[in-house]
This record gives C-alpha cells, sequence and structure tokens, in this order.
C-alpha cells in the first residue's frame, strides 16, 4: 500500500466548492479523449457513418437525378449538399441512442460521485462524436467528387461548408442528447428522433427544388432550418460567399446549443 | 462543538429518501469515526445502497442532513466528492476499455498530469494484482478482477473516505479474502471506510462498528460484541452415533454447559446454545469419558434472518440503539 500510504484527513484539506471554467474544458477534453477511445475499441460503430454515406449517396443521386434535373451531372450540386445535411444530422440520433445506454452502465455512477464538472460526460461524449460527423462528411463528399461533383468554389469552399455541417449536427445532436438523458431506453430515443428528424430533412430544398411543391408544403420547406442549412453549403461550395442562409444557420446553432445545453445537464442532474 | 464534528468522518441525521409510497429510507442516523471501518448491515432493499448513495451525492435527501468530515453533502456537494471514493455494487468501470485506460482517464479527470496519471494507474494496478490484464479489455475480467480495478479507480485520489457498497457480494471465497485484506490495510493507512453487507461475518471480521438496517431504519448499533449478545449466540449441534445414549448425552451437555438442551425429533440429535467456545473441551472430555460417541458436531452460527428476528421481534430495539447512540456520543 506504498502509494496510499500518506492519506491526508479530511479535516487537513484545504478544499473549494466550485470548479474554474478551466477545469470543466479540462474535463470534457478527456470525456472526449474517453469517447475517442470507445470508437476505437468497437469500429462497428461506425458502420452507419460510412455504410450510409456511400450507399444513399449513390441511391439518391441516380435515382432522382433524371427526374428532377434531367441528368445526374446538374443534380450533383443540387443532391450532394442536401445528401451531406440528411446523412450527417440523421448521424447525430445515434450520439442520443448511445448517451442513453453509456448512462445505463455503472460508470456513469463513478463520474457523478467524482469532483469534476457535471456537463463534462455529456460535452465530451457530444464531442467525441464530432469525428463521426466528419467520416461522414468526408465519405459523402468523395463519393460527389467520384461521381462528377465539382463545385465552382473549389475544396475551400466545400471544406467550409462541410465543417459547417459538423459544426450544426454537434449543436442539434444536444437536442438528441436531452432526449437520451430524459428517455427511459436507448430504442425509444430512436424512435422519438426519427419521427422528428424524417419530415425534417425530406420536407425541404435538400432532394428537390422548392418551386414544385404545392404552396404549404413550399411554405414549411422554405422555413425550415434544414433548407437554410442546405442553402447555405450550397452556397459555400457554389460560390464560396458567406450569406445570409450561413449566419441564420450559426446562429440558429448558437440558439439550440444555448438552449438545450443547460436543459441537457439539468435533466442528467436530476435523474440522478 | 465544531471539533467535535470533525472528528466523525461520515455524520447523517435523519436522512430520508422516498421512492413514489416506498420509504427506502426512513430517518437514518449514523456516526462514522475517522479511522474506522464502519458497517452497515441488512438484507436486499432495506435502504443501505440509497443511503451510501445519499452520503456520496448521488442521491438528494428528501429530508434529515448529512456531513462528510464536517461538510454538508447537499450544501458543499463538490467539496463532498473531493474527500471520497465510491466503490457501487455493480463495477463503475467502463466495459469497453482496458485497466489502465479506466485507472488513466479517471487520473486524468481528477487533475493529474498525462504522466502522473499513468504512473498512478501502473501502481495501482500492481497493488491490486492486475499488472498482467492491464491492457485487456475489461469485457473478459471476471467478477472478482473487475471489483479490485473498481476499488482502484477510488483510490486514485487517495481519498480519506471510502464507501464500500457490498464489495464481496458475489464473490467466491478467496476473492472475498483478499478483498478484506485490502479494506483492512487501507484502513491502517489513515482512511476510513464505511462498507455496506449482507453477511454477518463480513460485518462482524471487518468492521469497528455495525449499523443494522431494516426497512429504511437504523435497528441496532454498536461494536460487533454488543450487536451478537444482543442477537444470541452460536449454538451447538452434535449428533448421537447410538441414539439411546441420547438422554444421558444431554444430561452431560446441560450439566457442562449450563444450558437447556434441545433434542431434535430424529432423536440422535442435540442441540445446545454455545455462549462459551471455551467450554465445548470440557463436554467433549466428557462425553469421551462417558463413553459415548459422536456422529457430527458442528457450530451454527446466528444468521442474518436470526439477526432480523431478534432485533425487529422484540421491543428492547429502540431502547438499545439510543443507548449505544449516546455512548457513541460520549466517546
Amino acid at each position: 500500500m506504498s502509494s496510499t500510504a500518506t492519506i491526508v484527513p479530511g479535516a487537513k484539506r484545504e478544499l473549494k466548492n466550485h470548479l474554474s471554467f478551466r477545469t470543466s474544458v479540462s474535463n470534457s477534453l478527456v470525456m472526449a479523449y474517453r469517447g475517442l477511445l470507445k470508437i476505437r475499441r468497437t469500429p462497428e460503430q461506425l458502420f452507419d457513418v460510412t455504410i450510409q454515406p456511400i450507399l444513399f449517396t449513390l441511391m439518391f443521386t441516380y435515382l432522382f437525378g433524371g427526374a428532377i434535373s434531367g441528368d445526374v451531372a446538374s443534380y450533383l450540386p443540387i443532391i450532394i449538399p442536401g445528401i451531406l445535411v440528411q446523412t450527417v444530422i440523421t448521424t447525430s440520433v445515434v450520439t442520443g441512442v448511445q448517451l442513453r445506454e453509456d448512462m445505463d452502465k455503472g460508470v456513469f455512477d463513478r463520474f457523478k460521485s467524482l469532483p469534476i464538472a457535471r456537463i463534462s460526460p455529456l460535452a465530451g461524449a457530444l464531442l467525441a462524436d464530432t469525428v463521426r460527423y466528419t467520416i461522414a462528411t468526408v465519405l459523402t463528399l468523395t463519393m460527389g467528387y467520384l461521381m462528377g461533383y465539382r463545385p465552382e468554389a473549389g475544396l475551400g469552399g466545400v471544406a467550409l461548408g462541410g465543417l459547417l455541417v459538423v459544426f450544426c449536427a454537434w449543436a442539434i445532436s444536444w437536442i438528441f442528447a436531452f432526449f437520451g438523458v430524459i428517455a427511459r431506453t436507448a430504442s425509444s430515443v430512436q424512435g422519438i428522433s426519427l419521427i422528428i428528424l424524417f419530415p425534417l430533412t425530406f420536407l425541404s430544398n435538400a432532394f428537390v427544388p422548392t418551386h414544385t411543391l404545392p404552396d404549404w408544403l413550399r411554405w414549411f420547406a422554405d422555413i425550415n432550418p434544414v433548407s437554410h442549412l442546405v442553402t447555405a453549403v450550397r452556397e459555400l461550395a457554389d460560390h464560396g460567399t458567406i450569406g445570409g442562409d450561413v449566419a441564420w444557420t450559426l446562429l440558429g446553432a448558437v440558439v439550440i446549443v444555448a438552449v438545450m445545453a443547460p436543459l441537457t445537464v439539468r435533466a442528467y442532474m436530476r435523474k440522478a | 462543538m465544531a471539533k467535535q464534528t470533525k472528528e466523525f468522518a461520515v455524520e447523517a441525521k435523519g436522512l430520508v429518501k422516498v421512492f413514489g409510497d416506498n420509504r427506502a429510507v426512513d430517518g437514518v442516523d449514523l456516526q462514522v469515526p475517522t479511522g474506522t471501518i464502519y458497517g452497515v448491515l441488512g438484507p436486499n432493499g432495506a435502504g443501505k445502497t440509497t443511503t451510501i448513495s445519499m452520503l456520496a451525492t448521488l442521491l438528494k435527501p428528501d429530508a434529515g442532513t448529512a456531513k462528510i468530515f464536517g461538510h454538508d453533502v447537499q450544501k458543499e456537494a463538490q467539496i463532498v466528492r473531493q474527500l471520497i471514493g465510491v466503490t457501487g455494487q455493480y463495477a463503475s468501470v467502463d466495459e469497453t476499455l482496458s485497466a489502465t485506460e479506466n485507472l488513466v482517464i479517471f487520473g486524468r479527470l481528477l487533475g493529474l498530469s498525462s504522466a502522473e496519471a499513468n504512473q498512478k494507474a501502473a501502481e495501482l494496478l500492481e497493488e491490486f494484482g492486475l499488472t498482467k490484464a492491464a491492457k485487456r479489455p475489461l469485457k473478459n475480467f471476471s467478477g472478482g478482477m473487475r471489483r479490485r480495478l473498481d476499488l482502484a479507480a477510488s483510490l486514485i485520489a487517495q481519498p480519506p473516505l471510502i464507501f464500500l457498497d457490498e464489495p464481496t457480494t458475489g464473490l467466491d471465497p478467496r476473492t472475498r479474502a483478499q478483498m478484506w485484506a485490502t479494506i483492512r490495510r487501507l484502513v491502517d493507512t489513515g482512511s476510513t471506510v464505511l462498507l455496506t453487507t449482507q453477511y454477518l461475518d463480513e460485518a462482524d471480521q471487518l468492521a469497528d462498528r455495525i449499523a443494522v438496517i431494516d426497512s429504511g431504519k437504523v435497528v441496532a448499533e454498536g461494536t460487533p460484541n454488543e450487536l451478537k449478545k444482543s442477537v444470541g449466540t452460536a449454538s451447538l449441534q452434535i449428533r448421537l452415533r447410538d441414539e439411546s445414549q441420547q438422554a444421558k448425552a444431554a444430561k452431560i451437555i446441560a450439566d457442562t454447559l449450563k444450558a437447556k438442551v434441545n433434542r431434535s425429533p430424529e432423536a440422535a440429535e442435540l442441540t445446545a446454545p454455545m455462549a462459551d467456545a471455551d467450554k465445548v473441551t470440557d463436554l467433549l472430555i466428557a462425553l469421551r469419558a462417558a463413553n459415548i460417541r459422536l456422529d457430527e458436531m458442528s457450530v451454527q452460527k446466528p444468521t442474518l434472518d436470526e439477526v432480523f428476528m431478534a432485533l425487529t421481534g422484540h421491543g428492547a430495539d429502540d431502547k438499545k440503539s439510543q443507548k449505544s447512540t449516546e455512548e457513541n456520543g460520549n466517546e
């Protein structure tokens, strides 16, 4: 017991009752490291972010290309940003599902008993998952490139668009993290999340130009935040310009985090 | 007054936790002197884990107060968390990661640098005999190895107070003995240990003081000896080779042990309370002198069931636990 030979008595320790911001950040980074280790240990978790981008991009492009734009090549500038947003945001559901599964394990009890920032197990898990979004983004764009997608703004614009999508997926994952914390089972998290996501991603301008839609549907598709994100990515990729949609999207993402992160942490602490 | 508070590692008054209409913990008082092993003994569902969860800031009490080294568990939760280590009933470590990775992550979370965390992890793995398995994922660990790793994880910060929730439930006898030795060494180095258990012999072996808890209430408190006296003694069971000698044997037993002897319906068996083990030597000599031969002899210790029967069965309990709390306060 050499390592425990000199235990400082409880009454003689100098202790503080609150944590510094720096400690919170450092705790969250360690938790993110834990998330990355877990991904490395269970690579089968990456199936969805590897297979789905390849399959969906191929499927949707060749299925709808002729019907919507006349031919596949002219459909690519519409579909690639659309499918990118759809795929990556759908991936963020998994964050909530895995958080639920993780929280049912004993290790979360230990996290609660440690003198660490309450937000760090959540923030760390969400941060680690940006690796998954990045994989999905790169694969989707690579598929697009292989099929002949050559946007005007070149690699820089596309990369900026990709970054924006990853950031938004991270912001949105706070919503699913909230479901993950309050739901009782992992499958119910998946169920609730997909019911919300399906209409949101499909009733948008991701796959079709909205002017072909009936009025009521076009009204919804035009105000749908997913449409703004898709438009923002198209602007960045096609013209390299940072327009109003980029600003709106970033603002929306920040608002989501500002509202959902505190709610999620509070729910997580109450669930203790 | 303030000084006295600091002498206790744990001081809980009237802790209550209600789940729905189940009062899981219903007014628990505990005073754990610093530097001791304190056992909380009770059956499944008595409220042991819930009590520990409240003391370890994992659950909010519905009523009552608890202080850890004088710090309130609700108002100063972050301070309390710096003073405690918690090892749960189910191993609270990460299944997908290796033993080293687990310990390094907990070390980093506690503010150690990467190098310090690695060194600490290696030290603890060595100490708990897990070095060989350090790099393997925990999925392949046995229950005992998991429990040891779990305890190691609780010791990274060298907390002065360690909560062990049923540390040996489900372990084989050898691993249990190892766990006991580890717990004793912890206290030797200055830690205070609060452990829960369903096993009377575990509390007896390890604890300096024991609180018996049932249906969310402390029904008795005291040293193991005080407690055992209040519960009753072990009983001696003897089976004779020759049934016809039963009456004669019963008389010898009654005379030597000065106790009432029970004759079992199977006739060859005799049972008597064994207050003083030393007298059994005399008894055996006397039986041999009378040429009575034995088929079997065994000692039946009071089981936890009997403890609870005894403690909840008669009305003297409340007085008893009150009295021992007073004694504790005078010390």
